[in-house]
């Protein structure tokens, strides 16, 4: 494991319950985990293993019902909901499984929706070029492809420059050789901006291009597996 | 097996029901709203007719009344036997001045005789309590319920009235109503004052002797046979008093008292008709807006029950079912609201019309026309959306409908989208991209002020009506009739009363004015050059010198009359040697009460070729010596009425508070209500349709304020966008209103002050405020993580 000095994020006894008494459902069972920073994170695992709860806890949206998550050196588990506010807007990107982009604003003002407000964002148009957009800066998104408003959504995440990426089931809604093309995304940016990139996925065959593999299933993380040689995005396959 | 079928679709009913219920309580309580209006008035209005109805026919209402000056008895077989003429009696009726123990000012009171014994007689009285007077005594007497009562007495209790000149001491033996005073005004007022006007009725003989009327009468009173022509009889009964003095005899339509409840019963009738219709077509919009919105959101459900085998019918049904129980409980609620209002507005009316008993019962029609009504409108606001679910295609309707296409944008739009920021832009385009429901709701919301403003105008145009009555025309403090015309030096007597600064005199002259076959019975009042006091004003109210011949006409009169300035009038004089002649009119002056006719007074003696007489006086007064003034003038034998203005105003404010006051207060909580019921209903369906979209911009960082932004910066310019039309919406209705109001009795003017454009912009955006507030309670607890994974 690394070293924590080097930990964009830290989590020590995650334990998230729902429900009370009998019908007390345990999402996450004591999770202790080191994200490294810059590194690309996947998180495997089936239904209702606690990946998505995870990833919820980390990025601001929900709170553990037991046990810390430090972000750098701050607690994020004593930030109130202004803070967390603040967390998401500055830090942190999102890309969601069905894109979730606005439709009435275009691509261009898609990404500019979060460059308004954030201190040193990349210009929109830098971001769309990242994910190869540039020509379709000015649709809608009733305009655009899946894959397309897919890297619009990429591109409106990390316009910020935020410092961690998070996104859940990325590829879910798109068949394999559009996923690749969103993936690539995905990696550019790790790669160039160094963000720290957590993705979640059914998809054991994503976990190739993945730093680190983080493997749950019952609200524990059962396996970490360190790929040395990560491959490239265009080399897999589903 | 429909039953069993049904079941779970109702159970889902119930629990879609409930996740809408606040909009749909919205939806029932603007319809409830409407269909509350609807049977308090038109229950009101049959109520009143009926009541006035059984009352004039049971107690012998007139339908005519000939004054006379003097006629002997015997002359009553020959008003009995005109044609057209089912009944007829005489009486004698004259005006007084009453004094009870601890008025200070002189109070205007009419007198009037009854036969011996209690007899079925036209225009019988009802003896409330008390007993009958005894004709032994001549100094017993009947008097007018509101007022014996307004003075704290009873059967057994004594007043004063100056009879002919002899101030005599009398006792209430009974109380009484009466079908000629259901409306117990004093002439040339506008509202009643129970203290202010007194009625008495007395033995026959007793008041005979009192007035030197012995073996005659002063004013007839006829019942007609049905089907008779009003106009007929009274050209006959004309013809046969002229000698007698006749001032012209009169029909209902000229009885001031049935002239102000039938001016009520017309307005109870436009109300009844213009408010109901705006609340049903707001409800019907609301319905149309959130039933659409539930079959977008339940598409994949519609689809799947179809699969499951449902027919489109009984798809429909099921949503034609949810529309039935919030118009149900609409009118459900309308009808509670409605009866609870009848009952109010019934207790209120009594204040002012004096029935023997005023019920509130609307009949069944009213019901049923409400009903159908609602359930008519609720219909057609919502089929196309209904038939839009039964023809939804199971295959389609499962799949997700793709996402809105914004790409069709306005360039004018876009060019003023350059310069705003992303969240303006959203709203800007989401208008846009449905204008309808835009539309509609800035409609709505405008039709809530409109209401306001024309609800709330009136109370504006009444003041400044009076204002314009007591202030600019009739600016005496006192107005004095004589008993009968006298000299001119009789105003160097007023002028010599105690606190008296000025006196002008007036004399006024019965008669009739004829303009080919349009008619009136009116009095002309001539008044002397540059007359201070009582003046006469123009339509733009500038003071008008009185012309040395030729008559002015208060513009509702000229229209009555059919006459412009430059025409000729024919003039039937009804006193002295009653002349006829053809006078000019000289100009149209401006009344907003009553009807006048004015004239120079030299030159209305000179055509009655009498010396300067004149029949009372205008005074200005001290107000230290008012009750000096009123003791004199309470025992000045030559006086039969006295009229003051400042307790006329006083009155009337009295009045316009309670009853405009709580008119106003019941307009402004139901156009709150439409308002709201827009306002919050546009919020939750908005937010129904974006929830997921201002959920995924919670996660990106944006505040709550700022997402908050998106959907009530949305609302706020559509409320304002709905400023301007209200204010429109209010004036149109306004005018409307004053058009409608405009009677002989009065007209309002279309006076809306700042103050209620800016009252009814209040209450529009603190309704809207408050919408706002409940729906931004939903937004701060927007579900972020749902939205990660669900697609819409």
């Amino acid at each position: 494991m690394n070293t924590v000095d080097n930990a964009a994020f830290r989590a020590e006894g995650l334990t998230k319950v729902y429900g009370v008494g009998e019908s007390k459902v345990y999402a996450l069972r004591g999770v202790d985990l080191q994200v490294p920073r810059g590194e690309m994170v996947v998180l495997l695992g089936p239904s209702g293993s606690g990946k998505s709860t995870l990833l919820n806890i980390l990025g601001g949206l929900d709170s553990p019902t037991e046990g810390k998550v430090f972000f750098g050196t701050r607690e994020l588990t004593a930030f109130d909901d202004r803070h967390l506010t603040l967390f998401r807007r500055e830090s942190v990107g999102f890309v969601f499984q069905f894109y979730n982009l606005i439709p009435s604003l275009t691509a261009r003002e898609n990404v500019a929706l979060v460059t308004e407000i954030a201190r040193d964002p990349m210009a929109p148009e830098e971001a769309l070029a990242l994910v190869g957009l540039e020509p379709r800066m000015d649709h809608f998104p009733a305009q655009l492809s899946g894959g397309e408003q897919q890297r619009v959504a990429i591109a409106r995440a990390i316009a910020k420059k935020p410092q961690v990426l998070f996104c859940d089931e990325p590829t879910g809604a798109l068949d394999s050789q559009t996923g690749i093309v969103v993936l690539q995304a995905i990696a550019r940016v790790n790669h160039e901006l160094n963000t720290t990139t957590m993705v979640i996925t059914h998809n054991a065959g994503i976990a190739a291009m993945a730093d680190r593999v983080l493997q749950m299933a019952d609200g524990e993380i059962q396996d970490i597996r360190i790929n040395a040689e990560p491959c490239d995005p265009a080399a897999l396959s589903w | 097996m429909l039953i069993e079928l049904c079941k779970p679709l109702d159970r889902k009913l119930l629990r879609d029901l409930w996740a809408i219920k606040g909009q749909a309580l919205a939806i029932a309580l603007v319809i409830g709203c409407g269909i509350g209006m609807y049977i308090m008035s038109r229950g009101m209005l049959e109520s009143l007719q009926e009541t006035r109805n059984a009352y004039y026919e049971r107690y012998r209402f007139a339908d005519l009344w000939a004054p006379v000056k003097r006629a002997p008895d015997a002359l009553l077989e020959q008003i009995a036997t005109l044609p057209g003429v089912r009944r007829a009696e005489t009486r004698i009726r004259a005006g007084v001045i009453l004094d009870v123990e601890g008025a200070s000012a002189p109070i205007t009171g009419e007198i009037q005789s009854l036969p011996e014994k209690p007899t079925p007689h036209i225009n019988d009285i009802v003896l409330r309590r008390g007993r009958y007077f005894d004709p032994q005594h001549e100094e017993e007497v009947l008097a007018l319920q509101s007022f014996v009562e307004a003075h704290g007495l009873g059967p057994g209790d004594h007043l004063y009235a100056i009879l002919n000149g002899t101030k005599k001491k009398l006792t209430i033996t009974g109380v009484v109503l009466s079908p000629e005073y259901v409306y117990a005004i004093s002439p040339g007022e506008i509202v009643p004052d129970k203290k202010r006007f007194g009625v008495l009725w007395m033995n026959r003989e007793a008041l005979a002797n009192a007035f030197d009327l012995d073996g005659a009468f002063n004013e007839a009173a006829l019942l007609l046979s049905p089907g008779a022509s009003e106009d007929a009889v009274i050209e006959r009964l004309d013809t046969l008093l002229k000698r007698f003095g006749a001032t012209g005899a009169y029909g209902r339509k000229q009885q001031i008292s049935d002239q102000f409840l039938t001016n009520e019963i017309n307005q109870l009738n436009t109300m009844g008709r213009v408010l109901p219709p705006v609340f049903l077509l707001v409800a019907a919009f609301l319905l149309n807006v959130v039933i659409n919105r539930l079959i977008d959101t339940e598409r994949e459900q519609i689809g799947l029950l179809k699969a499951f085998g449902y027919s489109g019918v009984s798809v429909a049904l099921h949503y034609l079912k949810m529309i039935g129980v919030v118009t149900l409980l609409g009118i459900a609620i309308g009808m509670v609201l409605g009866l609870w209002l009848g009952h109010g507005l019934a207790a209120m009316y009594q204040d002012y019309f004096k029935f023997p008993f005023l019920l509130f019962s609307a009949p069944a029609d009213v019901y049923l026309i409400a009903i159908g009504a609602s359930l008519a409108v609720a219909g057609t606001g919502t089929v196309s959306a209904v038939l839009r679910a039964t023809r939804l295609e199971p295959a389609v309707a499962m799949v997700p409908p793709p996402p809105p296409d914004y790409s069709r944008s306005a360039a004018g739009l876009e060019r003023l989208a350059r310069w705003l920021d992303q969240p303006t832009r959203m709203i800007l385009r989401h208008l846009y991209r449905w204008p309808k429901r835009a539309g509609l709701t800035v409609l709505g919301i405008g039709m809530s002020m409109g209401l306001l403003i024309g609800s709330s105008f009136s109370l504006d145009a009444m003041l400044y009506m009076v204002d314009i009555s007591f202030n600019v025309i009739d600016r005496q403090d006192v107005t004095v009739n004589f008993v009968e015309p006298r000299n001119l030096r009789a105003v160097q007597d007023l002028l010599h009363a105690p606190g008296v600064m000025a006196a002008e005199p007036f004399r006024a002259v019965p008669v009739v004015l004829r303009n080919g076959q349009f008619k009136r019975r009116e009095a002309i009042v001539g008044l002397s050059d540059n007359a201070e006091l009582s003046r006469v004003v123009d339509t733009a109210l500038r003071p008008v010198p009185l012309p040395p011949d030729g008559l002015l006409l208060s513009d509702k009169l000229a229209e009555l009359l059919h006459v412009e300035a430059g025409d000729l009038l024919r003039v039937e004089i009804r006193t002295g040697r009653r002349p006829e002649v053809d006078i000019p009119v000289r100009g149209i002056v401006k009344t907003y009460m009553g009807t006048a006719a004015y004239m120079n007074l030299d030159s209305l003696n000179s055509l009655l070729k009498e010396d300067i007489a004149i029949t009372g006086g205008y005074l200005l007064v001290d107000s230290q010596h008012t009750d000096a003034l009123y003791r004199a003038l309470k025992n000045t034998p030559v006086v039969s009425g006295v009229s003051l203005q400042e307790q006329a105003q006083n009155a009337f404010y009295d009045t316009l508070q309670e009853s405009l006051g709580t008119f106003v207060f019941f307009n402004t909580l139901f156009a709150g209500l439409i308002a709201v019921g827009v306002v919050y209903n546009n919020a939750r369906i908005s937010l129904s349709e974006r929830g997921r979209e201002l959920a995924s911009l919670r996660v990106l960082g944006l505040t709550r304020g700022e997402v908050s932004y998106i959907l009530l910066g949305e609302l706020a310019l559509l409320t304002l966008l709905a400023l301007p039309l209200g204010a429109f919406l209010g004036y149109a209705l306004a005018r409307g209103l004053v058009y409608s109001f405009n009677t002989e009795l009065f007209r309002i003017p279309l006076i809306i002050s700042p103050a209620t454009y800016g009252y009814a912009v209040l209450v529009v955006v603190l309704a809207a405020i408050g919408s706002g507030l409940l729906v931004r309670r939903r937004i701060d607890r927007l579900d972020l993580i749902s939205v990660l994974k669900t697609r819409e």
